[in-house]
C-alpha cells in the first residue's frame, strides 16, 4: 500500500524474521529435559536464539527475537513448558528473555564480521560470548536485582544451566557452519 | 490458535485492553514502591480475591500458572532466612509473585485480538522512522501459520530418522530441518513477491 512507508526490509527478509520466531516457537514443543532438583525446564529455545544471529544475521536474527517476545507478551503460550503472558518478563528470568535479543543480535554481528574466517571453532566462540556469556550478563543481574540476592549467589544458581548452554553452542556451531556450507543467507560485512 | 485467554468469560473481558495494559504497569509500579511486608500481602489478598471471583475454575487455572515460580521463591526465602532477614524475604518472594499473577491476569482476560489492536496503536509512531506496519502484520501471520508447520515438519523428521535407526534421532535432525524450513521460507518469499510482496 502506498501509505506506508518503506523499509530497508524486503519481503524475503519479513519471511525469515517470522521463520525464525516461528521455529523458536517450534523448539518449545521439543520434549523439554526438566531438572530434577530444580524444575525449570531446559529447551532448545536458546538454541534457536543462537542460530537466529548465526544464519540470518544480526539485524534480521534480533528481530526475530523481538517478534517472538511479541507474541509471547500478547499471550501466546511460546515459551517452553507453555508459558507467556506479561508475567514472564515481570517474573525473575525476565532478564533473560530480553538478553535473547542482545545474543542474537551480537551472534549475527560477529557471523557477518568473521564471516570468511568462520570455522567451527570461531562460530562456537561466538555462540558462546553471545549466548552465555553476554546473555548471562543481562539474565544473573536481573535475578539478583527481583529476587534481593547477591550477584554470586545468583550466578551459582544459574551454573547449573552451564553445561547444557554450552552443548546448545556446540550444536548451534555445526548447525551455523554447515548452513553456511550449503545455504547461505548472510551478507558478510567485510570484503575477503 | 492456542492463547492464554481464559475461556472462562468474565466481567473483565469486556473491559478496553488498553486500559487494562495501563493499569497494569501502575500497579506494578505501586508493587515495586511498597517496600512492607503488610503492604505486599495486602495486595496478594486482593489479587487472590480477583482471581477468586470468576470462580473455582478460573482460581486453579490461575494458581497453576504461578508454580514455575516456585524455585524462585524456595531461593529468596531460603536466602533471606539463612542472612537472617526473614520478613524482607517473605515481601520480596510476596512481590515476586503479585507481580506476575496480576500480569497473568491481564492475559487470562484479554482476547488476542484485543491485544494485537493495542499492539498496532502503540506501534502507529514508529511509522515515523520507517517502520512498515504491514510487515509486522504479514510477519504475526507468517509465525502463527509456520509454528504448526514446523512442528509437523520435524515429527515427520523425528520418524523418518526412527525408521531407520535403534536410537532416538536427538539433535542430528536439527540440520536438516533447518535446511527444509529455510528453503520453504524462500518458496514463501517468492510467492508473496509474485503477489506483489510488501
Amino acid at each position: 500500500m502506498s501509505d506506508e512507508p518503506r523499509t530497508f526490509l524486503e519481503t524475503r527478509d519479513v519471511v525469515f524474521i517470522a521463520l525464525f520466531a516461528a521455529i523458536l516457537a517450534a523448539l518449545a514443543t521439543f520434549p523439554p529435559i526438566t531438572l530434577p532438583l530444580i524444575g525449570v525446564p531446559i529447551t532448545a529455545q536458546t538454541l534457536g536464539v543462537m542460530l537466529a544471529g548465526g544464519v540470518i544475521g544480526a539485524v534480521r536474527g534480533g528481530l526475530s527475537i523481538v517478534l517472538f517476545l511479541l507474541l509471547v507478551a500478547i499471550g501466546l503460550p511460546l515459551l517452553a513448558g507453555g508459558r507467556g503472558g506479561f508475567g514472564v518478563f515481570l517474573g525473575p528470568t525476565g532478564g533473560f528473555l530480553i538478553g535473547w535479543i542482545v545474543a542474537a543480535f551480537a551472534i549475527g554481528y560477529m557471523t557477518e564480521r568473521l564471516w570468511h574466517r568462520l570455522s567451527f571453532l570461531i562460530a562456537f566462540g561466538i555462540c558462546i560470548i553471545g549466548g552465555v556469556v553476554l546473555l548471562y550478563a543481562i539474565g544473573v543481574p536481573w535475578i539478583a536485582f527481583t529476587a534481593k540476592i547477591p550477584l554470586s549467589t545468583a550466578l551459582t544458581g544459574s551454573l547449573s544451566f552451564l553445561p547444557g548452554d554450552i552443548i546448545k553452542a556446540l550444536i548451534a556451531a555445526a548447525v551455523i557452519m554447515t548452513v553456511k556450507r550449503s545455504y547461505p543467507i548472510i551478507q558478510p560485512k567485510t570484503a575477503r | 490458535m492456542i492463547s492464554l485467554t481464559s475461556p472462562v468469560e468474565t466481567w473483565a473481558h469486556r473491559w478496553p485492553a488498553g486500559a487494562k495494559l495501563l493499569a497494569l504497569c501502575m500497579a506494578s509500579v505501586a508493587l515495586f514502591a511498597a517496600s512492607a511486608v503488610w503492604m505486599q500481602a495486602v495486595a496478594a489478598g486482593g489479587i487472590v480475591l480477583l482471581y477468586a471471583l470468576p470462580g473455582a475454575v478460573f482460581l486453579r487455572y490461575g494458581m497453576r500458572r504461578l508454580w514455575p515460580l516456585w524455585p524462585f521463591v524456595a531461593l529468596v526465602l531460603l536466602w533471606h532466612l539463612f542472612i537472617g532477614a526473614t520478613a524482607e524475604g517473605a515481601m520480596i518472594a510476596l512481590r515476586m509473585l503479585n507481580a506476575v499473577a496480576l500480569a497473568n491476569l491481564v492475559t487470562m482476560t484479554t482476547s488476542l485480538a484485543a491485544m494485537m489492536d493495542v499492539v498496532r496503536v502503540l506501534l502507529t509512531p514508529l511509522r515515523a522512522l520507517g517502520l512498515n506496519l504491514r510487515a509486522v502484520e504479514l510477519a504475526v501471520a507468517l509465525v502463527i501459520r509456520f509454528t504448526p508447520v514446523l512442528t509437523a515438519k520435524g515429527g515427520m523428521l523425528a520418524m523418518a530418522w526412527r525408521a531407520r535407526s535403534r536410537r532416538r534421532a536427538g539433535w542430528r535432525v536439527i540440520l536438516p530441518f533447518l535446511v527444509l524450513a529455510l528453503d520453504d521460507a524462500d518458496h514463501v518469499a517468492e510467492a508473496l513477491r509474485a503477489r506483489g510482496g510488501l
